[in-house]
């Protein structure tokens, strides 16, 4: 399997994306820019947190307009694992690959701590790895993650089951009903402002987020068949 | 050659008779000798480059007599002071680069900006130098939150360094904060980053090559932090505000796109020399690298990155626009320095010429406008051994009896008192609003008694801290100087790291007044003895004088910013009880000293009398032994004891798990001052039982006094003090006080 890890100018998290798939599945990774103008050659496209192009109009207002998000529309048309954390989620919010947007915090200030994540769909490309309604520990940095949409959107996530992960305790950031991250209807573009990637061992403050990446292995084995697993 | 004729600039003739140059902070001997250096009177350009690289900022003359008695040198130092940031081995090839610098003066104007560009600032003197910036920290002075002021500059300080260093990418991982009147007016901003580097992939600033280019990179240079270094270098008064204009504006976005593209280009193994554009801006990095390479240079001005027209060669010299860079490289790398700049959407310009005459030379619209012998610039300012004079106020201090106080009796009441006192009070407010953990390699978070960042590839890791207790350094500067670099060592310690050197920022009032130059001057002896004797060698720091406002001087504040080696992961710890059951025990010995302690400042409302004493060769035997025992895997949670003694230290062990503890403890002073001195060298560990006898006897051996204070359990902390109950509260009761204190504050519950 093959992960491309997005670089825009000002994205932050994609070393530590990068290092993520290293430790968690060991599966093959680059960095891709975002000038790039061709993803076929990648299975799964994360979308890395930062804040691109300084976050200085919207958050992911500018990033959506870079070359390769092109690409990234065709291959989640295609089907292809998508994975947007924190600016990630943003700019696919911007980029209309998710529903929603994300505003500033109720607090009016960056919050960076552990949160509890209930898994309100464990079916996700990025979810089968855990239990329906468990309770994971992954980490939140942001200042605009309060996820926002109106009561007519938020009915159809409701009923179409695309409430992948909400905040189990206090709500850091006012988000519509606790929600801290979400999918698209065929379930292949997750986007949440949470961090899996700054939870992927032990010595890091906790180990769920690696279920993530295991996850996505796990779906693409299946969708590949046995012959494909190397 | 040609004057520069200005309709808004002083002539040659009106600086000299007019005495402009006093208005820069030149003097009248100082002008004199410019005059000599340059074999005649500098027009207005050249006066502004002079005051400014004779700056106390730039050129150290009040503070460098002193500077010279620290020890810089060492087994592991590769660079020591004098470039962007001091280098140390950490063995396989690796190095870590590190460096403090204050932005106090700004950000008592403009303290978002002020702050965010401090920390911009440090960022760039660390990948300067080639290395990749994996830390920042910092450390805070602030009046007393009652003060709306003082809310202000505090929130929108905390605001400024969250906003450039999130957005870098960079994790804020440690800091420390003190409030109290002393630095109401002139709150204290100091930023240190640390880096890692390969030993092949060091940067000098050097111009060499004579006829080789010199490159400006980064973004345009505007009219912004005009006299910044100057502005530094002087006290603050009621005029500073209508100084902003002095204050820089931070982009981390733009710095985020530098570093990379630097970091990128220092790894083509293209550049010769390459120098940020800090303090004093163009000027300063071009005199430096001139000089340090024993070259000139010339600049061309109209190729300069202009943001605003018209903008005057002098302008362009003073300017400190933030994010910018300028390096050598020879002339057959240039489109290939062009190319990777081009990839992060830079732009990088041709703005001069390394030249064998030894003279900085400006060209602009054609003509001469600049011309000055680099060592005039960098070397010839005159050093001034300032007098000193021991303060009344110290005199007073040496007869008080701070055991003479009232015996106070409720000791619940106190150590709440204590630990809802801002200073000691939990710092969550302020570094959840900090991404620390971007990266991933942040092992011990903000909280602790230093952060630990582990080192990708390896076993090893890196713990950090910064220090200093201005209360005890103002009580007894030599004997404060000493505390602050033994107890960040202690911090270091603590945390299963070996200490290896020092950063410094030494933060001081007017030199000009005897009192306070003798501060510095006993302060320094006192950190320098440490350094010495705990080796931790000085490798770079930074100087910050003038910090008064109009009720006097901010305590003396030389805050020692520390990094220690974690030899293996294995030996991270940290200060949280682990388990019920753990044994506790008190390592060092405690006196009946109070002064300077949080206890005296929040329960008795002063600050006066003597600091705890500081015995350098017992700290020493109690640091080795507890490194040994904590890397013979005997230790579960190791705490420095420090402001609020034993006390606020059994507290805060708690409050990580929410666990209490009941504690015996055996003296034969005064309960309310065996719990709260602040006698040094003292810590506190806790061990499983199956280890016990093994860490006793271990410690026992040593040398180190020791003593069995009880076991880790239950959900109240309880402690007896000879024979006499004394604390019974629980953990959560404590833990509010404690962690609720500066949220208050701020929401205005409590005024």
């Amino acid at each position: 399997m093959k992960f491309a890890v997005l670089v825009f100018p000002g994205s932050n998290c994609d070393i530590d994306c990068y290092k993520a798939v290293e430790d968690t599945v060991g599966e093959q990774v680059d960095y891709v820019f975002h000038t790039a103008t061709d993803l076929s050659a990648y299975d799964a496209i994360l979308v890395p947190g930062g804040f691109s192009y300084g976050d200085y109009l919207r958050c992911g207002a500018i990033a959506q307009f870079a070359p390769v998000m092109a690409e990234v529309k065709k291959a989640a048309e295609e089907g292809k694992f998508i994975l947007g954390i924190c600016n990630g989620f943003q700019i696919l919010t911007e980029a209309g690959l998710l529903p929603g947007a994300l505003i500033r915090n109720n607090s009016l200030k960056f919050r960076c701590h552990q949160v509890g994540l209930t898994v309100e769909n464990a079916k996700t490309g990025f979810t089968n790895d855990f239990a329906q309604g468990e309770v994971i520990t992954i980490p939140i940095a942001h200042g605009e993650g309060s996820y926002y949409v109106d009561d007519e959107t938020l009915a159809a996530l409701k009923a179409n089951d695309q409430i992948v992960f909400r905040y189990a305790g206090e709500n850091p950031n006012g988000s519509v009903d606790n929600i801290a991250g979400v999918c698209n209807e065929a379930g292949n573009v997750v986007g949440m402002m949470p961090h899996p990637e700054r939870a992927v061992k032990e010595i890091l403050g906790s180990a769920d987020g690696a279920r993530m990446f295991t996850s996505v292995l796990n779906a693409w084995r299946e969708r590949n068949g046995a012959a494909s697993i190397r | 050659m040609a004057q520069q004729v200005s309709a808004k600039e002083p002539t040659v003739e009106q600086i000299a008779e007019q005495k402009i140059y006093k208005q820069f902070g030149v003097s009248d001997k100082e002008y004199e000798l410019i005059c000599d250096f340059m074999g005649r009177q500098p027009n207005y350009t050249e006066i502004g480059v002079f005051s400014v690289m004779w700056s106390e900022h730039c050129a150290y003359k009040n503070s460098k007599p002193l500077l010279k008695r620290f020890p810089i040198t060492g087994p592991r130092v590769l660079m020591g002071p004098g470039e962007g940031a001091g280098i140390v081995d950490i063995g396989d090839n690796q190095a870590v680069v590190f460096k403090i610098e204050s932005h106090n003066h700004p950000s008592a104007v403009e303290p978002y900006q002020g702050a965010a560009t401090g920390v911009g600032g440090i960022i760039r003197d660390i990948f300067s130098m080639g290395a990749r910036p994996v830390a920042l920290l910092n450390s805070l002075r602030f009046g007393r939150l009652e003060n709306e002021r003082v809310r202000y500059l505090f929130e929108h300080v905390v605001s400024g360094i969250a906003g450039y260093g999130n957005c870098i990418g960079i994790p804020t991982v440690a800091g420390e904060i003190m409030f109290d009147e002393a630095y109401e007016g002139n709150p204290l901003v100091n930023a240190m980053c640390v880096g890692l580097i390969d030993h092949d992939k060091i940067q000098r600033g050097v111009a060499k090559g004579i006829g080789n280019p010199v490159f400006y990179v980064g973004p345009a240079t505007g009219r912004d932090g005009i006299h910044g270094a100057t502005f530094a270098s002087e006290d603050l008064t009621a005029e500073s505000e209508a100084k902003r204009s002095a204050v820089q504006v931070g982009d981390p976005f733009m710095e985020k796109l530098v570093m990379e593209a630097t970091l990128e280009l220092i790894d083509s193994g293209i550049v010769l020399g390459i120098q940020d554009m800090g303090a004093a801006g163009l000027t300063c990095s071009s005199a430096e690298m001139a000089s340090k390479a024993g070259n000139g240079m010339e600049l061309y001005l109209d190729e300069v990155p202009q943001r605003e027209e018209g903008m005057t060669a002098y302008e362009m010299m003073l300017s400190e626009s933030q994010e910018r860079m300028l390096f050598v490289c020879e002339p057959q790398h240039e489109e290939q320095a062009k190319a990777i700049f081009a990839r992060w959407g830079l732009h990088c310009a041709k703005v001069g010429k390394v030249s064998d005459d030894g003279r900085l030379k400006l060209f602009h619209k054609g003509e001469l406008v600049g011309d000055m012998p680099v060592k005039a610039l960098v070397d010839d300012c005159p050093i001034y051994e300032k007098p000193s004079a021991v303060p009344e106020y110290y005199l007073k201090n040496g007869s008080v009896d701070t055991n003479r106080y009232e015996q106070v009796l409720d000791l619940n009441d106190a150590l709440l008192k204590v630990l809802g006192s801002p200073s000691l009070a939990s710092k969550e407010w302020v570094y959840n609003q900090y991404d620390y953990m971007v990266r991933t390699e942040t092992a011990v978070r903000p909280g602790s008694d230093a952060a630990v960042v582990t080192i990708r590839g390896t076993r090893k890791g890196l713990a950090m801290t910064t220090d200093c207790n201005g209360r005890y350094v103002y009580l007894d500067p030599e004997v404060g100087g000493r505390i602050a670099v033994a107890e960040a060592g202690r911090n270091i310690v603590c945390s299963g790291a070996e200490p290896l050197a020092i950063t410094d920022n030494l933060n001081f009032g007017s030199p000009e007044k005897p009192e306070i130059f003798w501060q510095m001057e006993k302060a320094v002896d006192g950190m320098a003895e440490a350094c010495r004797f705990l080796d931790t060698p000085v490798i770079g720091g930074n100087v910050s004088l003038y910090n008064e406002n109009t009720r006097g001087a901010i305590y003396p504040t030389p805050v020692v910013g520390m990094v220690g080696l974690v030899h293996d992961v294995d030996h991270i710890t940290t200060q949280e009880f682990k388990a019920e059951g753990d044994v506790i025990f008190l390592l060092g010995e405690t006196k009946a000293e109070i002064g300077g302690s949080e206890f005296q400042y929040a329960v008795h409302g002063v600050t006066e009398g003597r600091p705890p004493e500081l015995d350098l060769a017992v700290e020493k035997l109690l640091q080795q032994t507890v490194l040994g025992a904590i890397q013979d895997g005997l230790v579960a949670s190791a705490h420095d004891l420090s402001e609020g003694g034993l006390a606020a230290a059994l507290a805060e062990a708690g409050f990580g798990r929410g666990l209490g503890a009941d504690v015996v403890f055996e003296t034969n002073l005064r309960p309310d001052l065996a719990l709260f001195s602040e006698s040094q060298s003292r810590i506190v560990v806790t061990v499983k039982p199956e280890v016990e006898m093994k860490f006793a006897l271990q410690v026992t051996k040593a040398g180190v006094p020791l003593q069995r204070l009880g076991t880790v359990g239950g959900d109240r902390l309880k402690v007896s003090v000879g024979g006499h109950d004394a604390i019974d509260a629980s953990v959560a009761e404590l833990r509010a006080a404690w962690s609720q204190a500066i949220p208050n504050h701020m929401s205005g519950k409590k005024a």
